[in-house]
């Protein structure tokens, strides 16, 4: 698991600061180890946890010192830091006593998985690392190590968490049912392979329901940041099935032909077919007996799972609708409002925005976007131009100068320049704004000129310097600059800069506007 | 920028020749009392015979005509009366129209959309003799002479004519991105004047370079 092995070298024995190993060096007996507590290190001091661990402190500052002058001796910090670590493995209290005696809570710095081995080391006063070792080696001996790391995981709430995870769970009524169903289903499974003959599932059956359920209840109501653990968690497992749909392909015929070898050998082990039968027919009527009590209640779950699934879709498209109901349907409702009194705008801007519309419900073209519609940098630039006079009701001068196919490149820098007119269109006050694009071999440059009232980019109000960090932010990525030039009372020029994609590089053809 | 009326006498004499009468009165109202309109006509034959008998300072002129392009009004003045100006005024614009107005002989292109006042300013400009070139105008010249130059054969090259100087493409730049012309002069550190006279000469070769491959792009374009 890679993930954890990131975690454990960024957890692990150097991860001390150097400010606190060089304070604590002078005050402690054991020369970098600082105190009898291995939890310390877990950031249950700095936590401030509670007054417990405030008054610990204190405590370990009255133990005496090795004298005065220790700390004038101390080694350059790196050397320092090397020696430390050294010492702090020859020294290293592997045993010690409990440090912390405040309720037990799970805690945010020293975990690999969720925090349960930390918690239990401050607790008892093991090592981190022998509770660990512990764990890993109970779950390799009969998956027992699994099962106790999930219902502690469970039982012991997180650090500033009021309540533990087993009492949210037990108010999530489908996640219950779900964990009832996937532990049944499990259940069903080993009652079965213990009729086929594999008896030495049995010794891992219990641990593995047991984690199952428990993970799935987890899953269910934990806070979001452990959430994220449990996904990185599971992301090898996911990089196996998910990464592409022939290799999923690939692992199910490789599982499916081994089950099949399995269970072929199974059947003829050398037993007589008259005293297979009897068994296999048996563990028949149990599979149907089971199927036909626990099956509704499975597929009702499955149908739960699957419209919760589309509930959440909706919810997403619902989002998506509203965002562009927003961004369109609003804006204009809110200009005709405006311009009530001017009935030609009006009915242009209701004209416009049924165009717009219209394309976006039936042809699934998104508005405002260039790519799609327009395939060339003069025929984008045309659209702006027509949208921003429709829109906000003034004049675009656009321009254009030799022209050119679009690309990812060339898109980012008309969404730049869109942003750039809208703003003039709706700051600068100026009725009309020029919009100048030239094709040059090497590179697009591209000029939004108003004659409005402008701004002094040394005193920038904040929306104004929002629009040169936004439209410098758009194209950056892309390799292009934005410089905005302002002088109060004569107006705003932005200018974009685009390098061509060299490969893409073509004669420039002459524009078509 | 108000420039001295070149025939004295104040206002300067305006013909407005267009199809659509709206417009013409529109024009009219918008140009108010600044300047002394002499007469209008809506179409070729009828405007070469008018402006023929008043001989207006400046010519208004629609680039698209019913019985023909405005060019055919252009042409047919010239021959006869080089004194009077035109400057084309157009709301649809087909660069190789406007171009070939230009070429004609019309001493610059604003588009219908030009404010009143402004309007009345590049009137004003044209009967003292100057170019105005309105943004648009500015990029299909640029265009025009940017397709010119990559074909670049030995033939009837006259780089005098059919190419611009780099500082003439700097202030056609500067004029497409929306700059007047004091502006321009305050951008590039020269005087007004100077800006005045990169404009005219970018006009001259224009009009006067036999370049085929200027007509040639205007009818590619037709084509495209």
């Amino acid at each position: 698991m890679p993930s954890a092995c990131r975690r454990r070298s960024a957890t692990g024995i150097g991860n001390i600061p150097h400010s606190t190993l060089r304070a604590g060096w002078p005050d402690q007996g054991l020369p970098g180890w600082r105190g009898t507590c291995p939890g310390r290190d877990d950031g249950y001091v700095e936590d401030s946890a509670g007054s417990a661990s405030g008054g610990l402190a204190s405590d370990e500052r009255g133990q005496p010192g090795p004298g005065p002058d220790h700390g004038a001796t101390a080694p350059p910090a790196d050397q320092q830091h090397r020696q430390h670590l050294w010492d702090r493995l020859l020294h290293r209290q592997w045993v010690g006593k409990p440090c912390n005696t405040g309720p037990m809570r799970r805690g945010q710095e020293d975990r690999l998985v969720a925090g349960v081995a930390a918690c239990l080391a401050a607790r008892l006063g093991i090592d981190v690392v022998v509770i660990r070792v512990a764990f890993v080696v109970a779950a390799l001996l009969g998956g027992f190590g699994l099962a106790a790391y999930v219902v502690a995981w469970l039982l012991l709430p997180a650090e500033g968490a009021d309540s533990n995870i087993a009492t949210k769970a037990l108010n999530d009524r489908r996640g219950l049912a779900l964990a009832a169903g996937l532990g049944s289903l499990l259940i069903i499974v080993f009652v079965i392979a213990d009729g086929l003959g594999a008896t030495w599932l049995n010794s891992v059956a219990w641990s593995i329901v047991i984690s199952a359920v428990g993970i799935t209840l987890i899953w269910r109501n934990t806070p979001p940041d452990e959430h994220e653990m449990l996904r990185r968690l599971a992301e090898p497992v996911k990089g196996l099935t998910g990464a592409s749909g022939r290799r999923r392909l690939w692992l199910r015929l490789a599982v499916a032909v081994l089950l099949l070898i399995i269970g072929m050998a199974g059947l003829v082990s050398g037993r007589s077919a008259h005293a297979l039968l009897a068994p296999l027919a048996g563990l028949l009527l149990v599979i149907i007996a089971i199927v036909i009590l626990l099956g509704p209640w499975w597929l009702r779950i499955a149908r739960d799972l699957v419209l919760e699934r589309q509930a959440r879709t909706r919810a997403e498209e619902r989002a998506d609708m509203a965002a562009h109901l927003h961004d369109s349907v609003l804006q204009t409702l809110a200009l005709i409002q405006r311009r009530a009194d001017q009935p030609q705008q009006v009915i242009q801007l209701a004209r416009a925005q049924e165009r717009e519309l219209r394309s976006w419900l039936f042809d699934g073209l998104a508005p405002g976007s260039a790519d799609g519609q327009e395939t060339t940098l003069a025929g984008g630039i045309r659209l702006i131009q027509q949208e921003v006079e429709a829109q906000h009701g003034i004049t675009v001068e656009a321009v254009t100068v030799g022209d050119c196919e679009l690309d990812d490149d060339l898109n980012a820098l008309l969404a730049a320049a869109r942003e750039a007119t809208v703003n003039a269109a709706k700051w600068s006050g100026a009725p009309t704004v020029a919009l100048f694009a030239e094709v040059e071999p090497a590179e697009v440059v591209l000029f939004v000129r108003d004659r409005g009232r402008g701004f002094d980019p040394q005193a920038v109000p904040g929306d104004r310097k929002g629009l040169a960090e936004s439209i410098h932010a758009r194209i950056s990525r892309h390799g292009g600059t934005a410089t905005v030039r302002s002088v109060p009372g004569e107006g705003t020029e932005v200018s974009l800069m685009m390098p061509r994609d060299a490969r893409r590089r073509q004669p420039s053809r002459p524009a078509r506007t | 920028m108000p420039a001295p009326q070149a025939q004295g006498g104040g206002k300067p004499r305006v013909f407005i020749v267009d199809d659509h009468g709206l417009f013409r009165s529109g024009v009219r109202s918008e140009l108010g009392d600044q300047v002394d309109v002499v007469g209008e006509a809506d179409d070729v034959a009828p405007a070469i015979t008018r402006i023929a008998e008043c001989l207006p300072d400046v010519v208004l002129l629609d680039v698209h005509l019913p019985g023909g392009g405005g060019q055919d009004v252009v042409t047919a003045i010239k021959a006869t009366h080089p004194q009077v100006r035109f400057l084309a005024l157009s709301a649809s614009d087909a660069p190789e129209d406007v171009i070939a107005v230009i070429r004609a002989g019309a001493r610059g292109y604003v588009t219908k959309t030009i404010s009143g006042a402004e309007l009345v300013d590049a009137v004003r400009r044209v009967a003292a003799g100057d170019a105005v070139f309105s943004p648009r105008l500015a990029g299909f010249v640029l265009d025009a002479f940017a397709a010119l130059a990559p074909a670049g054969g030995a033939q009837t090259f006259d780089p005098e004519l059919d190419q611009l100087t780099p500082r003439e493409r700097e202030v056609l730049r500067l004029i497409a991105r929306g700059y007047t012309y004091k502006e321009i002069a305050r951008e590039l550190y020269i005087s007004g004047k100077t800006v005045e006279s990169h404009v005219s000469s970018v006009l001259r070769k224009l009009q006067l370079s036999t370049r085929h491959q200027l007509t040639r792009w205007a009818t590619e374009r037709r084509l495209t």
